[in-house]
């Protein structure tokens, strides 16, 4: 069923994805926390490269780096040392303005709590996104990808919390994202919500061919990745190339 | 220090801008509580006791010459104490150093004026000696604004003939506490002097030897007011007397008891306003501390803590903050106490006036500000207590929106989400928003009102100055002439144009209803004195008929087309029925108009005149200010650009003072309800805007979503706040309408321009801060966190 590379630390350059082209090549990335008196080493020198199209799983435990990782690809935060680049623009080197322009532009999140504007419908929690970015989709588009139309005019309290992640998906892809970063999407959820929130992402990634990362606690999940990296200490412990992504509807946890 | 106590302090650090702006508010409404009541106090007190020591009389009254032998008979009234029979008169003055001339008042002493009611104070130099000949003292106000001393001298003519006056004493006097000229609004030092002199010099100037003309009296305590003064009067009447009043109608007194009303009013109403605001802001800041602290509240309950424990632990956070304004307040208003004695002793002649801050004042503060803290937050204090500790530890249940009203009327299509989300939010807390709307509008109003004072002064000294008296000079006469004494004037080096006018003392009777008042008759075509209304429109003087003040018109109840009966007090005494044929709106004193011909046929005399409004030559003003102070029959001489610069100069001091106190008091307001209401939905919000900054918002465009809300507040309070303020113009109108002196309801439109221009910069202001805070924005932490 997998394949595994072994050396550690992990230099990425399987064989399966290298003819798309890296999307995001990360290298040496290292980012310290200064907590109090403390430095938290969250990253400790990762290279890693996310290619075109790809479904990534980010694996690992608490403080592992995941969401720090995921947080600098998506330009929500920088590295201490280290490298981005993003089709070949570094990153690193931009500045806030940039960056907000880059994520904009380029990245769609959807986070554990949703995070969905309470006051605003779900309609319009999408057509929020819809009416700044350059080629967006018609926000009712969106909603349909998520197989939420007949919700459009509720507001967060008046849904479920799958649905109220589903429009959080349905925000994030409706600009037509290159990249789409997931952090613990059914964190909050049950089995059944679960798995379709993760239908959604799955098509999201299939139809547009948005590469997708998706972090989580759960490894089953990995099941449904082209890759599945494993983060332990700030590092890539491990990556495992799945030969068959299994659909999210055959999930079974 | 327990680790409760500990956690309390550490919060209060952590909201310390928001504490000190509930602080500040809070401080002002104490402040000014405390030197409104401390002056109240002070005041009361250094009036009872100077009244006390110096046998301030309570019966007055003025007469036009009475043998000594009446004064017996006064003094025999049932429930009469103490009797004092005096000579005053009017006297031109001519000081060294001042062109044109003063006005004196000339009372006789008695011989033995130890025990004596309206016992003088000496404050320099010595009492007059019996028989040494002109001696005089003279009030402190007149000494000072002349630098005058014993062994000074001025001149004045008595009776015609010019006499030197030596000082040997500088004194006050309980009678003259205010020493202002009847008619006069404001007290002109240094053109109005009160003087004393022994009887018999006074007598033998004027011809009234064993005579008298004016008498004081005091009563017992069981006396009956109104009695006594019907008996004073009828033994005076035969004798020219003008009415006698009470030491109410006492013009020193009346104004300072006018002054202590209005401070009481202030001690109640501005705190009030303050201390409300304060509780709001206290309900707001704590309500929301209670929500972010669920968790450790529950985590509280759950080692053990009990709900008391609890509900005592934010209740010390809330009275730290107030025992912090009440210090503040306490101090503040303590030198504003003091910063207002020194203004006071400008305007009230007081031996000593001691500024004191009484115990029960601070107590009484910290009773009042405490019940505002608590009433405004113990609903929020109580939710935190009845938390059951393992719902706390749940997030809070999310908001629930709906579309809003605009919405849902069809308008939504003209909003962005962005509009949106700031109308909801809005809508969501109808309650805390109206009351923030209420907060800056508040604001505003205290600025229009501030401002409003001034425009109502710069009004009334247009009209007074400008409009209605268009003379330079005013010259009353020391007793009704003919028409050859105006032509006498009229030849006067300088003069111009000039008018006459004959003034009457009378009382005007309508039912029970009557007022001493003066009429005067003027030209009703004439120039330099019109009566006119507020559109400047001149107000006919008919042959026959009356023109009232409608303060006037309203204390008889009498208004055009009804008759009054006019008690003349002077000469033949006629008493005649006169109609009223017109009121006007004026704002100073009690005035009742009536064409010179008509006055003069109600005294059934020919061509008499008291007096003429002149005006005159600005180059020859010397040389006509000269021939004035020698004439005889002059008894005073009012310049009209000096009372104008008088008026001008007081009142600009106190305007300022007024307006920023006010500009302070509103900034304060305008900022602690702006900058919290900002803080307070930055909390709130913070995850939203969090989240629009990931999806790719700029700082920019979350600050305008932000800002956006508070500018939508205060751009809604602004007007509202304009309006309020108009209404407190109007309310300060008619709190106004007093016998003494009135305010228009006028608001210049800079007035309101500048209100909404300081709290537009307050909002600004809290906007920039926020601003700032919202670049520091940490969005990986606050998405994290689920709330």
């Amino acid at each position: 069923m997998s394949d595994h590379s072994s050396s550690q630390p992990v230099r990425d350059s399987a064989a399966a994805t290298a003819d798309a082209p890296a999307v995001f090549e990360a290298r040496g990335l290292t980012k310290i926390y200064h907590v109090g008196d403390v430095d938290v080493h969250a990253l400790r020198g990762v290279d890693v490269n996310l290619y075109e199209g790809e479904f990534v799983v980010l694996l690992g435990p608490s403080g592992s780096g995941k969401s720090t990782l995921l947080n600098i690809l998506g330009g929500l935060d920088v590295p201490t040392a280290g490298h981005v680049r993003y089709f070949g623009h570094d990153l690193t080197k931009d500045d806030d303005r940039a960056l907000t322009q880059f994520r904009r532009e380029h990245v769609g999140f959807v986070f554990q709590f949703y995070n969905l504007i309470p006051s605003l419908t779900a309609m319009e929690n999408i057509a929020l996104v819809t009416e700044i970015s350059t080629d967006p989709m018609r926000p009712a588009e969106a909603l349909e990808m998520v197989d939420l139309s007949d919700r459009k005019d509720h507001f967060p309290s008046q849904l479920s919390g799958g649905e109220q992640q589903r429009v959080a998906i349905a925000r994030a892809i409706a600009k037509r994202p290159k990249v789409l970063l997931c952090d613990e999407p059914t964190g909050a959820l049950d089995v059944k919500t679960g798995i379709v929130v993760l239908e959604a992402i799955e098509r999201a990634n299939r139809e547009l061919g948005t590469t997708t990362a998706v972090i989580t606690h759960n490894a089953i999940i990995a099941e449904m990745a082209d890759r599945v990296l494993m983060l332990s200490g700030g590092l890539i412990s491990d990556v495992r190339h799945n030969t068959r992504r299994i659909p999210a509807c055959d999930l079974v946890w | 220090m327990s680790a409760l106590n500990r956690k309390m302090l550490r919060d209060l650090l952590h909201m310390k801008g928001q504490a000190l702006a509930i602080c500040l508010v809070m401080a002002c409404g104490i402040a000014i509580f405390v030197m409104a009541l401390s002056m109240v106090d002070s005041l009361q007190r250094t009036l009872d006791t100077y009244y006390d020591h110096h046998r301030f009389a309570e019966v007055f009254a003025h007469l036009k010459r009475a043998p000594n032998s009446l004064a017996r008979r006064i003094a025999e009234i049932p429930g009469v104490s103490q009797m004092q029979t005096r000579i005053v008169q009017q006297v031109t003055l001519d000081v060294p150093g001042m062109a044109e001339p003063a006005e004196g008042r000339l009372i006789s002493l008695p011989d033995q004026h130890v025990g004596a009611l309206n016992a003088l104070y000496l404050r320099r130099g010595r009492f007059i000696e019996p028989g040494s000949g002109r001696e005089v003292v003279v009030s402190e106000s007149f000494a000072d604004a002349h630098r005058l001393g014993p062994g000074d001298s001025v001149t004045a003519v008595l009776n015609g003939r010019r006499q030197e006056l030596r000082i040997v004493g500088v004194v006050l006097s309980p009678e003259y506490i205010y020493q202002i000229r009847p008619g006069d609004l404001l007290p002109d030092t240094r053109r109005f002097g009160v003087f004393w002199i022994a009887y018999d010099e006074l007598a033998a100037a004027f011809d009234m030897q064993g005579a008298f003309n004016d008498v004081s009296l005091s009563l017992m305590s069981d006396a009956s007011e109104p009695q006594v003064l019907r008996h004073l009067d009828e033994l005076t009447e035969a004798y020219g007397g003008l009415g006698s009043y009470v030491r109410d109608d006492q013009l020193s007194h009346k104004f300072v008891t006018n002054e202590i009303t209005q401070m009481r009013v202030t001690a109640v109403v501005v705190p009030t306003i303050f201390l409300a605001v304060a509780a709001f802001l206290l309900n707001v800041v704590i309500s929301r501390l209670i929500n972010t602290q669920r968790e450790q509240i529950a985590v509280l309950k759950g080692i053990g803590y009990p709900r008391r424990e609890i509900g005592w632990h934010y209740m010390k956070l809330i009275l730290a903050i107030m025992l912090i304004a009440v210090a503040l307040g306490t101090t503040v208003g303590a030198w504003m106490g003091s910063v207002l004695t020194e203004f006071y002793t400008q305007f009230y002649q007081f031996p000593v006036f001691e500024y004191g801050l009484d115990a029960w004042i601070v107590v009484m503060a910290l009773v009042v500000s405490t019940a505002s803290a608590v009433a405004g937050t113990l609903g929020a204090v109580w939710r935190a207590m009845r938390l059951p500790p393992a719902q706390a530890m749940r997030p809070q249940a999310p908001e629930v929106y709906r579309p809003t009203i605009l919405e849902r009327g069809g308008l939504q299509r003209f909003l962005s989400p962005a509009m949106r989300m700031i109308v909801r939010y809005l809508e969501r807390r109808p309650v805390k928003s109206l009351l923030s709307c209420a907060g800056i509008a508040l604001a505003t109003s205290i600025l229009v009102l501030g401002n409003y004072m001034e425009d109502a002064i710069d009004y009334v000294m247009d009209f007074e100055f400008q409009r209605v008296k268009r003379y330079d000079l005013s010259v009353s006469l020391v007793e009704s002439a003919s028409s050859a004494a105006m032509s006498q004037i009229r030849h006067l080096p300088g003069v111009m144009h000039c008018e006459p006018f004959r003034a009457l003392s009378v009382r005007l009777r309508s039912a029970h209803r009557a007022r001493r008042v003066g009429i005067m008759g003027l030209d009703s075509h004439g120039e330099l004195y019109r009566v006119i209304d507020m559109n400047e429109d001149v107000i006919p003087l008919p042959r026959r008929g009356l023109v009232l003040s409608r303060k006037l018109g309203e204390l008889l109840a009498v208004g055009p087309g009804d008759t009054v009966t006019v008690e003349v007090l002077q000469e033949t005494r006629p008493v005649r029925e006169v109609p009223v044929s017109g009121l006007v709106e004026d704002f100073s004193g009690m005035s009742a108009y009536m064409d010179i011909r008509a006055v003069n046929r109600l005294m059934r005399e020919g061509d008499r005149v008291t007096g003429a409004f002149i005006s005159a030559d600005p180059d020859r003003m010397d040389l006509l200010y000269r021939e004035l102070k020698d004439l005889p029959q002059v008894a005073g001489v009012t310049v009209k650009a000096a009372a104008l610069e008088s008026f001008r100069n007081t009142i600009a001091q106190n305007m300022l003072l007024m307006k920023t106190v006010n500009v302070i008091f509103a900034v304060i307001i305008a900022f602690g309800v702006v900058y919290n209401n900002a803080r307070i939905s930055l909390s709130e919000r913070s995850r939203e805007l969090a989240t629009l900054r990931v999806i790719g918002f700029t700082r920019v465009e979350i600050s305008m979503i932000q800002l956006g809300e508070l500018a939508v507040l205060t751009l809604i309070s602004i007007p509202a706040g304009l309006l309020l303020g108009y209404g407190w113009a109007a309310l300060t109108t008619s709190a106004f309408d007093t016998e003494l002196f009135r305010i228009p309801l006028v608001v210049d439109r800079s007035t309101y321009a500048f209100a909404a221009t300081v709290v537009m910069i307050a909002a600004l202001f809290s906007g920039l801060i926020v601003r700032r805070m919202l670049d520091r924005l940490d969005l990986v932490a606050v998405l994290k966190t689920n709330e």
